[in-house]
């Protein structure tokens, strides 16, 4: 019997058969699904991966206008072309633990204010140039530049100095630090030759793949380099491409007619239907990505702690997972925190819908009954304006005047998002709280779309920031949450799932929480199954 | 002078005042767009220092009439500058955009002009019979139908369930002609759909208006056949309107076509400009509009010569 399903699993990971037929003969001979998916799991893991073949992802999130250069990347295409080519310190796995790669540790002084990488020996770039610390002491100081426009500038600017001290490149903090690492694996943080001062759009870099073609909004291909340093993990197919499919339909239907067998960002509302289709298997992991409300807590009328706490009230969050996620996300509690962050705790009681508590603060605000206007439209989200129209009902029923303004995609994030004070938007998440907290709740944060400058709240953070203790942490992460909670100006009703469908000639994909496409690095980490 | 010679002239001359006009409105329409370049390229996160940095290296801060004149200047020295968000030569990316816009177009056009000219012929012949209501009907569902739904329905039928040709519509250099072909069929099929109505109903509507007129019924009592009187005696009577309405529909297949770009992923101008104005890349939306301005002057131009041209009055002045 088992001697059965083992020689069907094999065909499935040959590719002569599906899974939906596998999981099919596998019911037949009397196994669950369960049972039979743990089979065919341990099956593809003992196979291993193929090398060679050409692997293709259709991938939302590019333009004509992206560059190479990794201070510049913002958007979905632009990181994954940079995966290709390029390396930074650390990672993270897809279970957010760090992973070593160009430095082989990192270690702290006892005040968490010096830090030192051990970098890794004998690594290569593309262009045959052997990587050395002073390459990355270079590609650190081109981001942290005052005159830089590097998206990574945020996060650089804790930092005092930094050197190069024999195989070490030693970072000294102006206060406390016990995130760094996480935060040297930000993808803006790729190490290339001689920092990329002259040219760092050229795609020389660490990684497995180097630039074949490379035409910005419609498509990058690329080449398995012989002499990357680390082939047993990863780049197992010979070419690798990219294309750029913002269309989502268009980007279903390459998927569905075997033209690319990787795409990102399926949309909810067709992805058990996609499920369905044959030889076709959708993807999703859980990550620290939001979809939000937000008021400015120093303009009114949301400068009303009980306003604010209605408008808490008055959202249905099940509701909205349910209709705009189609249950690929999970609720929220009004701060930014979820479980796919290290120190997250899980006892902080879930804000529930209640129209009556909802009530019970309006009507405590003194609030005037003028329209309160939510500005919307579906560029902050997927599905932005379905959710605020949700909204708007259900606090109709809560007595509260919430008025809708839809505004064009086009230069939301310009005249919109960070400039009127009530408005749907979007967080990608951060790797660790500490970095989340600082990009957007610090008093002095470039991005505090809520307005919240508490100086209480500031100390907590640097506090925390400087605790090795991590259960001490922890606490003082739990108390700031809490605070968030229950004064700040964040209504954050739900999580999003990161949806992506995957062709099932495709090997070697992993559930991972960090970032959409398996944290972009699903072409460099898969294989095509001969 | 001889009259037509003057007229062509003048035709001419005005294209080039339009273009010129055309320049400037389109400099000034991108000026005024809500947003800034610099905020835009870096998206949501942008620090201001970076946006301070980048505003001054663009050259954000002069003034507008100096950055008008050094644009217009450029072009006439055929350089159109870089793009400011990736620093690519426009002239060279603008190229290979126009080069792909243009082959579909082609292509389209190939298919849809004789195609729709022929329906229009038959539709007169068969005037209120059945083929003539057939043909109205199944091209006036088509125009009806928003052009990504036919596109939609066409990815789903004949790249999905036949397998034919692709869904994705990407080409290059690299690719043989028959390859172009292939990846371009979906795309060309839905921009013949949108097409033919207009151009069909309009050769339909020229011939016969000329079919009411003295001469026609001259030919029709000399006993001739009715595909001859239309052939010899209506339709060269009937090319001015035709060519008109042609020229329309080519300009709409170059510069109309970005819905159709987007749902297939074809790399053409439409696509191009799109991104670009998302960024507020100023340099190249101006490079595009010019473009597009040019392209529809030129083929009106061509049409208003072409009708000069087969007018007989002008032909045979007194």
């Amino acid at each position: 019997m088992n001697d059965k399903l083992d020689y069907l699993s094999s065909r499935v990971t040959k590719g002569l058969m599906t899974r939906r037929e596998f999981a099919g003969r596998a019911a037949a001979l009397g196994f669950t699904a369960a049972a039979a998916n743990a089979m065919l799991a341990d099956k593809a893991r003992a196979e291993g991966p193929v090398r060679g073949g050409t692997i293709k992802s259709g991938l939302s999130g590019g333009e004509s206008t992206n560059t190479m250069d990794p201070a510049l990347t913002a958007s979905e295409v632009p990181l994954t072309n940079i995966r290709h080519w390029g390396e930074t310190l650390l990672e993270l796995t897809p279970d957010g633990q760090l992973d070593y790669r160009l430095a082989e540790s990192a270690e702290a002084s006892a005040d968490a204010k010096t830090w030192a990488f051990k970098i890794r020996k004998g690594v290569e770039f593309s262009n045959g140039q052997t990587m050395t610390p002073d390459d990355v002491l270079k590609t650190m100081q081109r981001h942290s530049d005052e005159n830089s426009q590097s998206g990574a500038l945020g996060i650089m600017r804790g930092i005092e100095s930094m050197k190069v001290d024999g195989d070490n490149f030693i970072v000294e903090m102006s206060t406390a630090s016990a995130d760094l690492p996480y935060l040297m694996t930000d993808y803006h943080l790729m190490i290339q030759p001689g920092g990329g001062i002259d040219n760092p759009g050229a795609g020389i870099g660490t990684g497995p793949y180097t630039i074949e073609f490379d035409e910005p909004g419609v498509r990058h291909g690329y080449k398995r380099r012989e002499n990357y340093w680390d082939a047993e993990n990863r780049g197992f197919a010979e070419f690798s491409e990219v294309y750029v499919l913002n269309d989502a339909t268009a980007r279903t239907a390459a998927l569905q007619s075997g033209q690319v067998h990787m795409i990102n960002r399926v949309e909810p509302k067709i992805a058990d239907l996609l499920g369905r289709a044959p030889n076709i298997t959708v993807e999703s992991a859980a990550g620290p990505g939001h979809y939000v409300f937000i008021m400015h807590i120093d303009t009114a009328p949301f400068d009303n702690n009980d306003l604010r706490l209605a408008l808490k009230y008055a959202i249905n969050r099940e509701e909205m997972v349910d209709k705009i996620l189609r249950g690929y996300g999970t609720i929220g509690n009004d701060f930014p925190i979820n479980s796919s962050y290290p120190l997250f705790d899980e006892s902080i009681p879930q804000r529930e819908f209640d129209l009556e508590k909802a009530a019970e603060h309006y009507k405590a605000s003194g609030h005037d009954g003028s329209p309160i206007i939510l500005r919307t439209a579906d560029g902050a989200f997927p599905g932005a304006v379905d959710a605020a129209a949700l909204f708007q009902q259900t606090a109709q029923a809560a007595g509260i005047p919430l008025e809708i303004k839809r505004e064009p995609n086009d230069g939301y994030w310009t005249e919109v998002w960070n400039a009127q004070p009530f408005c749907a938007s979007y967080w990608g998440g951060r790797p660790v709280q500490d970095q989340m907290y600082t990009t957007a709740y610090l008093s002095t944060a470039d991005w505090n779309d809520t307005r919240w400058k508490r100086p209480e709240f500031d100390e907590m953070l640097l506090a925390a920031r400087g605790e090795i203790d991590e259960a001490k942490r922890k606490e003082i992460y739990s108390k700031m949450a809490m605070m968030l909670r229950d004064e700040g100006g964040l209504i954050l009703p739900m999580f999003n799932d990161y949806i992506s469908g995957v062709s099932d000639s495709i090997g070697g994909w992993v559930e991972d929480s960090n970032g959409e496409f398996m944290s972009n690095k699903a072409n460099i980490k898969c294989w095509v199954k001969a | 002078m001889h009259p037509i010679l003057k007229l062509v002239a003048q035709r001419l001359a005005l294209g080039f005042l339009l273009l010129a006009a055309a320049s400037v409105l389109i400099f000034v329409g991108t000026s005024i767009l809500p947003g800034d370049v610099a905020q835009s390229i870096l998206g949501q996160s942008a620090t201001p220092e970076a946006l301070a940095n980048l505003r001054r290296e663009l050259g954000l801060d002069q003034s507008a009439v100096s950055r008008y004149l050094s644009w217009v200047g450029g072009i006439l020295h055929g350089d159109l500058g870089t793009a400011l968000t990736n620093g690519r030569d426009i002239g060279e990316s603008l190229g290979v955009r126009l080069g792909n816009t243009l082959f579909l177009a082609f292509w389209a056009a190939l298919i849809s002009v004789p195609l729709a000219i022929f329906l229009g012929l038959l539709a007169v012949r068969y005037k209120d019979r059945w083929p003539d209501r057939l043909i109205s009907a199944v091209t006036l569902t088509t125009i009806s139908i928003p052009e990504f739904m036919i596109g939609y329905l066409l990815i789903y039928w004949v790249a999905i369930r036949l397998g034919w040709f692709s869904s994705v519509s990407i080409i290059n250099d690299s690719m043989s002609l028959g390859q172009k072909l292939n990846a371009i069929a979906i795309p060309v099929m839905v921009l013949t759909l949108v097409v033919l109505a207009h151009m069909m109903r309009m050769t339909r509507a020229a011939i016969l208006n000329v079919m009411q007129s003295a001469y026609i019924e001259t030919a029709e009592l000399k006993g001739l056949p009715m595909l001859k009187i239309i052939r010899r005696h209506a339709f060269p009577n009937a090319i001015a309107p035709i060519v008109n309405v042609v020229m329309l529909n080519l300009a709409y297949l170059v510069v109309g076509v970005v819905v159709v770009e987007v749902v297939f992923a074809y790399p053409g101008m439409g696509q191009y400009l799109v991104d670009h104005v998302a960024k507020r890349d100023v340099p190249v939306v101006q490079a595009c509009g010019l473009i597009f301005a040019a392209v529809y002057i030129a083929l009106n131009l061509v049409a208003d010569i072409v009708s000069i041209l087969t007018n007989p009055r002008l032909r045979h002045p007194k």
